[in-house]
């Protein structure tokens, strides 16, 4: 049985088992491998997309609950020519260093700028709670006050 | 020899009757389950869910948010579905999410719990019949007992009195006028 959505913008439809993460059938099946699998727990956040707007931890999402829905992954944030003020300011604040969490950084971090557009470093604290072994959390914060200013 | 044993079987079973506890109440029993961790879990009293068999604080600073349900990166249901998910061991039920400050147990007595929750202006303006199916029928609550594998894959502990046995107490304590013991 097909499971249909919307994906950036575009219809998608898979044949996976309903039960499948999310983020396989994103990166393995569709192809858009910017979604990250860290720790298939739902506890890291590298696989953190978005689901009609919200930040979702799609290694724990099973695909079936995604019918009709709205998945927005970091591919569909921006594009080259037109980034999202997320995307600009990590690129201005030159934020990554292995590169490898940073889409979920970002997906969570674009999911607080809509509910939350002037964050404080306590808003920082408490929505941003993905993991970032390289430690780029002061370049993190920096480029989230960045993309605040740039989405005015 | 077999008939002194005959003769002595009926006394032997006298005496083990009377050394039998008696049967726990009603409300004891409905309260070994709300004073269970997997209730107890998310009836914090402070502003942070716990987690797992030792209760600690819920990883990754996650928050009750304003509405108990998480802050607006980090909600219940970016993690959370509406049903458990033996993949990830990440555990879910429908309208997951924190109880309100004004039902929280964390700290309390048993009765104190108790008077908390058949309180209106704490429980959501609930009536007793309507507290009786919160607990014998939200799924949410009823989690507590299918509730999943953690994220080595290992069951969660599920509290010591059966779902029919929880139910059937509720019903019991509540049909005999809920009364609260003094401690």
């Amino acid at each position: 049985m097909p499971t249909n959505f919307n994906l950036n913008g575009q219809q998608a439809t898979t044949e996976a088992d309903p039960n499948s993460p999310l983020l396989w059938v994103i990166r393995d099946e569709l192809g858009l491998k910017g979604t990250k699998f860290g720790c298939g727990k739902a506890a890291c956040g590298a696989c953190t997309l978005h689901v009609d707007g919200k930040a979702v931890r799609s290694c724990s999402y099973p695909v079936k609950f995604i019918e009709g829905k709205e998945v927005t992954t970091i591919e569909g944030l921006g594009t080259p020519d037109n980034l999202h003020p997320v995307q600009q300011a990590w690129k201005e604040e030159i934020v990554p260093q292995c590169g490898y969490c940073q889409p979920g950084f970002m997906m969570a971090t674009a999911a607080m700028l809509k509910e939350i557009p002037e964050p404080t470093d306590e808003d920082i604290d408490n929505n941003i709670v993905n993991v970032c072994r390289c430690g780029t959390y002061y370049r993190m914060r920096k480029a989230i006050h960045r993309a605040s200013q740039l989405s005015k | 020899m077999t008939r002194h044993l005959l003769v002595l079987l009926p006394f032997i079973a006298l005496i083990t009757l009377a050394t039998e506890p008696p049967p726990p109440a009603p409300f004891d029993t409905m309260m070994e389950v709300l004073t269970h961790k997997r209730c107890m879990n998310c009836h914090p009293s402070g502003d942070k869910p716990r987690q797992g068999e030792d209760s600690h604080l819920h990883n990754f600073n996650v928050q009750r948010g304003p509405a108990n349900h998480g802050v607006v990166a980090v909600q219940c249901g970016s993690c959370h579905q509406s049903e458990n998910n033996s993949y990830s061991g990440v555990p879910g039920a429908p309208h997951w999410a924190l109880a309100p400050k004004t039902m929280a147990w964390e700290g309390l007595s048993r009765a104190e719990i108790a008077r908390m929750m058949l309180d209106p202006e704490k429980n959501g303006g609930k009536s007793l019949e309507e507290i009786v199916t919160h607990m014998t029928e939200d799924e949410l609550v009823l989690w507590a007992f299918e509730p999943g594998v953690d994220g080595e894959g290992q069951p969660r502990e599920k509290p010591p009195v059966s779902e029919a046995d929880f139910k059937a107490a509720v019903i019991a304590w509540a049909e005999a006028g809920a009364v609260i013991p003094d401690k």
